[in-house]
């Protein structure tokens, strides 16, 4: 293997690996507080969207980014009050919500097909930036990229090194029994939905601004639910998330190298390996090893009656 | 106890006050949609009546209503029977489509049987198909390798994927230039329409499947042994109920009413196999068994209710010039309300 085509999977891997990384940090988070979001593909994609349309009428991707936070943020509130203020079904108001995702975000980007924007520009890091090998694999990135794994290792101190975060996963593991420790389980949720929200429209963000520089219909295209599955693949840590990414994207950009080079294997029976692999790791890990599980994952707290 | 209040009190007038209400959150989701449609420089009134002339205005857009209602009330089925052991199949998207890729394959291998041979033969294929795909994840499930919740989600990727591979693979039509689908199906091979619509032989199977589903819950051993672990599945197994065979058998089952949802799309409504088979009806099969707790008249509802609202995203693109997917906002509109309507608890996870 030349080092070129090493190079181009290695950096492959890592830009198609940060959207699935934001997106799995946000469904993490959120199932360590006991709610399973299957509308996070809804959530990107109004993050996508709007930093599309952002980025285009003010020309500035920093603002196109924070738009799509705060607007994934805000979309996934509505699906915050449906679990937990009115206990709604987790799995099928995630469901409404992707299918609210997909309209909302239709009819915001329907102006917008067929504009083109500059993508998110590649920040060079002096020096290393130049050197000769690693320099092109791992310091040409644009801003999110580089922010992904930063990002992954502040949830992950958030999580298991403070009160907010031990709080956290007391609700997730057992909401009565955190209420009775005095932490207050319904806002903690609020909170995490909001910054899991901030993840998912970040994610739907450098779909649009860093990968694709268009906006096109249903353009995460089951990214939202393949973060569900990696959360497994993860077993709910931030930092095995990385690794579950970077895994997934490399499995990607390996399957877009061998389509330009003409090796004669299908491209959707390589797209199969990312699921058939979640499939088999989640087989593998069940039964004995259901612990990672948080405990009252798909339940709300009822209050104390 | 509220709920219990609450509880008895719905069942005291439960079918005027249900309706009221439902009709009450329905117009609150048509109010929000009507906003949103404003904001974005739309008449909403003059979107409501196109959309309400459009489907119920007249016979043909009445019919086409039936239509879409068709894969939609054997998805949710697909759904409300795994639902009764508590088993949660999100994987009706992934069975529809491999139904329909089993039924594609008969169609178009034996494409000089007749119809009396042919349409029987990819009716079974497609139950197959898509039984066999769901009852994948039933024995990770029974085994307890995995959830069926996250395993059924999986597969549904995989399950297009492959549709995908055969139609811009081995499959493709060469006739087709560059169009990725199948070659069409021999006329054998067409499920027959009712005169002067596109209703198809499919909605019979809906309405059997309906009945079978309802009186078998109701009036035969198997429904009381289902009721049985669902009410408490330790309890049912102690009493000698074989928990593990009926988690494979309403996998299996319901897995297969998706597969032939997706046969009846394939066959009668596309005419050969395209990636572009579903618009999320597997999903939305699974949004409908919800919202109406598997209740087989309260599928026929919501399903009849959905197919409007989805019918009228057609119109608001021919008409209104707004992409035909900003309905699903209407549809989630409607589905929110009702999900949030329930005081929740009562043991649903």
């Amino acid at each position: 293997m030349n080092e070129l085509l090493l190079v181009s999977i290695l950096s492959g891997a890592i830009l198609s690996g940060t959207p699935l990384l934001y997106a799995t940090l946000s469904e993490v988070i959120g199932e360590r507080a006991g709610i399973i979001n299957l509308g996070l593909e809804g959530v990107m994609l109004v993050g996508a969207v709007v930093g599309f349309a952002t980025t285009v009428k003010t020309g500035n991707h920093a603002l196109g980014i924070a738009a799509a936070a705060l607007a994934g943020a805000l979309f996934n509130m509505i699906f915050a009050f449906m679990v937990i203020s009115r206990r709604a079904n987790q799995l099928a108001s995630g469901l409404a919500l992707m299918f609210c995702g997909v309209g909302l975000s239709a009819l915001i980007g329907a102006p917008f097909i067929g504009s083109r924007i500059e993508g998110l520009a590649v920040i060079r890091i002096p020096l290393l930036s130049d050197a000769p090998f690693f320099g092109r694999a791992f310091f040409q990135y644009d801003i999110l990229v580089y922010l992904a794994i930063p990002t992954a290792v502040v949830l992950w101190w958030f999580l298991f090194r403070t009160r907010w975060g031990l709080g956290l996963r007391a609700v997730g593991e057992n909401p009565t029994a955190a209420y009775a420790a005095g932490k207050h389980p319904l806002l903690l949720q609020y909170q995490v939905l909001f910054i899991a929200g901030l993840l998912g429209g970040i994610a739907g963000a450098h779909l649009s601004l860093a990968l694709a520089h268009t906006w096109a219909e249903w353009m995460t295209a089951g990214r939202g639910f393949f973060a569900v599955a990696l959360v497994i693949f993860a077993k709910w840590n931030p930092l095995r998330a990385i690794a579950g990414a970077l895994l997934f994207g490399g499995a990607i950009s390996l399957q877009l190298q061998m389509q330009a080079r003409g090796v004669p294997v299908s491209s959707f029976i390589l797209d199969m390996l990312p699921y058939v692999l979640s499939l088999t790791v989640l087989a593998l890990w069940g039964g004995a090893r259901r612990s990672a599980v948080p405990g009252s994952l798909g339940r709300v707290f009822q209050g104390t009656e | 106890m509220d709920t219990a209040a609450g509880v008895a009190e719905m069942f005291r007038h439960k079918r005027v006050t249900a309706m009221i209400r439902f009709g009450g959150l329905f117009g609150l989701a048509l109010v929000v949609f009507a906003l949103v449609l404003l904001v974005f420089g739309q008449n909403p009134l003059r979107a409501y009546v196109d959309i309400f002339r459009a489907t119920l205005g007249s016979v043909y857009g009445f019919s086409e209503v039936l239509v879409k209602m068709i894969p939609l009330v054997l998805t949710a089925l697909a759904v409300a029977i795994p639902s009764r052991i508590w088993l949660i199949n999100v994987g009706g998207e992934g069975q529809l489509f491999i139904g329909a890729l089993f039924a594609t394959w008969g169609a178009i291998t034996f494409n000089d049987q007749s119809c009396w041979l042919l349409l029987p033969l990819i009716a079974i294929l497609g139950f197959m198909g898509g039984g066999l795909w769901a009852l994948i994840s039933g024995v990770m499930r029974a085994r307890g390798w995995a959830s069926e919740t996250i395993s059924t989600l999986l597969m549904n990727y995989v399950a297009i994927l492959l549709v995908s591979f055969f139609v811009f693979g081995p499959w493709k039509d060469p006739e087709s230039a560059n169009y990725p689908q199948s070659a069409p199906f021999p006329d054998a091979a067409i499920l027959p329409f009712f005169p002067g619509s596109r209703v198809h032989l499919g909605a019979l199977l809906a309405i059997a499947g309906l009945l079978i589903f309802h009186f078998v819950m109701s009036r035969t051993r198997w429904g009381l042994e289902m009721r049985a672990i669902g009410i408490n599945a330790e309890a049912a197994r102690r009493n000698g109920i074989s928990t593990y065979r009926y988690m494979l058998l309403v996998m299996f089952i319901g897995g297969g009413l998706a597969g032939l949802a997706g046969m009846g799309e394939v066959s009668a409504i596309h005419g050969q196999l395209r990636p572009s088979l579903s618009p999320g009806l597997g999903y939305t099969g699974f949004l409908i068994s919800w919202i109406t707790m598997g209740n087989p008249l309260g599928i026929v509802a919501a399903a009849f209710l959905i197919s409007i609202i989805t019918a009228g995203g057609d119109i608001l693109q021919m008409t209104h010039r707004i992409p035909a997917a900003a309905i699903h906002i209407l549809m989630a509109l409607v589905l929110f309300v009702v999900l949030a309507r329930s005081t929740g608890g009562r043991g649903r996870k």
